[in-house]
């Protein structure tokens, strides 16, 4: 029985395109010739996300490709970005913020669902300084405050009950 | 078992007027969670504020002896409401957690050494594993789990069969848990552990919001519970230890109001209740809880079940009946007022965020249970948990929301647009 409140409006945060991404992602798979990679994911609510890049010897990009599991916004918002920066030098990569994040996948986000956003962005960073082969480094959680936003994002912790 | 009159008992509660998401009415269903203040409460707190408040057990003064009446007089309603025999045996915690961890603290370190086992169930509360984690880290005792079987289920039998196997020395465990909604037979586990010699230990945090208690009857050496889930408010707890035990534990947290004497060598500990409950306690907080359970009294606490069981049976039966949505929990015979489950292909927080636009506020995660949702083999549930004050009308629209859920995310075919402009510079 349609709704009216789940029409798609500027509130629906599964607007058309969040949606479009999440069912057809971006260069969602394994990259076999990639030269960095890391992966990370959020405990709180079980959201996984691993990232493989190949960088060329322009410091470019030249491949993103993703893997994960999770929510929609999580999954949809890291087709998004890799589409987004495949391409670019590391330097705009690393420039990229997390406020360009949030703004790249558009509808505004409640401090709790902007972790799911921001996961793909922070593996992303962390695959820039992870070569592969080299030893594994701790994966990005939640908490881990390698790559932080600069500005503070997230509320209170979904989940803490008693 | 009848409904109560939820229309009278609506009124008490002042947040459930208000509307949410698209000028909604708000369906609140995360009682589990935590659970919403009758006026009589938060009254109760004004009052204190408005009129007498002051610290307690300290000064010779009107306000001191106003508050400390009150704040006693609120161990007094909160021993009624256990049917604990003796006022000191009633310990002002900051909450489940916070007794929970005196316990393995005190307790613990007191009586548990290398090789002792600390026997839980699979479904608790981190609450309830991590102090016990953290007493093995310091001890060497081991943590077992009694598994839940295929229908989320603890039959008696493996009850006796882990006891048996592993002579625990302290068996603690979730009246109800707050994940399967499962209510558990206190009395007779209990009954079951101190043949084995165990201490028991009942987290009572989803129990004593829902039905009656009586801490004699279930012979437990330890019972706690939280304010918020019983209509009171945050930061106050309750932990319940027999006399005798209490006596036995050394002090826990130190400082002002737990001590008879101290010098510059050392200190001498106050009586019981004192001696754990150092520092300023949360008088105001206990004044409220005190409110909480007379509110809750009063209608009834097995009236209140039986309202809960209803609906409870309501959701479970309508979950069941949707397509590609997985009851995680036991049948509804054996559980009270929580439902948690899961939907084929759809995360549970785009379940709980597309519910939300309906206005009917559930939990969606692990609820704190990890260890049960990884023996489960899924990473998030969505929860609908009820109380007192919901209606079969609110668990219908939770059922119709719910039925739509797998038309929003189910797979039509969809394609990415245009690649979008990037960053800073685009």
């Amino acid at each position: 029985m349609p709704h009216p409140q789940d029409s798609n409006n500027d509130q629906d945060i599964y607007q058309e395109h969040v949606l479009d991404h999440y069912e057809d992602p971006y260069n969602r798979g394994h990259l076999a010739s990639a030269t960095h990679a890391h992966d990370g994911k959020n405990p709180l609510c079980g959201d996984k996300i691993h990232v493989d890049l190949r960088l060329d010897s322009d410091g470019r990009v030249a491949e993103a490709w993703f893997d994960g599991d999770g929510c929609v916004i999580s999954q949809a918002s890291a087709s998004m970005l890799l589409e987004a920066i495949e391409g670019k030098t590391i330097e705009e990569v690393e420039k990229f913020s997390a406020e360009d994040m949030l703004s790249l996948f558009g509808p505004q986000l409640t401090p709790n669902r902007q972790k799911c956003c921001l996961l793909s962005w922070k593996v992303l960073q962390g695959a820039l300084k992870r070569p592969v082969g080299t030893e594994a480094a701790p994966s990005v959680t939640e908490d881990d405050d390698e790559v932080e936003p600069k500005t503070s994002f997230g509320g209170p912790s979904l989940e803490e009950e008693q | 078992m009848s409904l109560l009159d939820t229309e009278s008992i609506r009124r008490d509660f002042p947040v459930l007027k208000r509307n949410v998401t698209g000028g909604q009415p708000l369906i609140y269903l995360d009682n589990a969670a935590s659970t919403q203040r009758p006026q009589a409460v938060i009254d109760a707190m004004d009052e204190c504020y408005l009129h007498y408040y002051s610290n307690v057990h300290r000064g010779i003064h009107t306000l001191s002896e106003e508050s400390t009446r009150a704040y006693e007089s609120a161990r007094e309603t909160t021993r009624e409401f256990l049917n604990a025999a003796s006022a000191r045996e009633v310990i002002f915690a900051a909450g489940t957690t916070a007794a929970i961890n005196t316990v393995a603290r005190s307790w613990g370190d007191a009586n548990v050494s290398a090789g002792d086992v600390i026997l839980l169930l699979i479904s608790e509360h981190h609450a309830n594993i991590i102090p016990w984690h953290q007493l093995a880290a310091r001890t060497g005792c081991r943590v077992e789990f009694i598994p839940i079987d295929e229908n989320f289920e603890i039959s008696d039998e493996t009850v006796a069969e882990y006891l048996e196997r592993f002579r625990p020395k302290m068996f603690a465990f979730a009246a109800a848990s707050n994940t399967l909604g499962s209510e558990y037979p206190v009395q007779r586990w209990t009954s079951m552990a101190k043949q084995y010699g165990a201490t028991v230990l009942i987290d009572a945090a989803q129990a004593a919001p829902h039905h009656q208690i009586d801490v004699q009857q279930w012979d437990a050496d330890f019972v706690v519970f939280s304010g918020h889930k019983v209509c009171g408010p945050t930061g106050i707890g309750v932990l319940y230890g027999k006399e005798a035990m209490l006596d036995a534990m050394p002090a826990f947290l130190g400082g002002g109001g737990m001590i008879l004497n101290v010098t510059t060598e050392g200190f001498t500990t106050h009586e019981l209740p004192e001696k754990f409950e150092a520092g300023t306690p949360p008088i105001v907080e206990a004044i409220g809880l005190a409110a909480a359970l007379k509110y809750l009294t009063a209608i009834g606490m097995e009236n209140i079940h039986a309202h809960e069981r209803i609906l409870g049976a309501r959701t479970d039966a309508g979950l069941r009946e949707i397509d590609g949505v997985r009851v995680i929990g036991p049948t509804a015979d054996k559980k009270g007022g929580i439902n948690s489950f899961v939907i084929e292909g759809v995360h549970a927080h785009d379940v709980s965020q597309f519910l939300d636009g309906r206005g009917v506020a559930v939990r969606a995660g692990h609820h704190c249970t990890m260890p049960l949702h990884q023996a489960i083999g899924v990473t998030a549930t969505a929860r609908a948990s009820c109380y007192l004050y919901n209606t079969t009308e609110e668990v219908d629209q939770l059922l119709a929301a719910v039925a739509d859920v797998r038309a929003k995310f189910a797979r039509s075919g969809r394609r990415r647009r245009s690649r979008r402009p990037v960053g800073p510079n685009a």
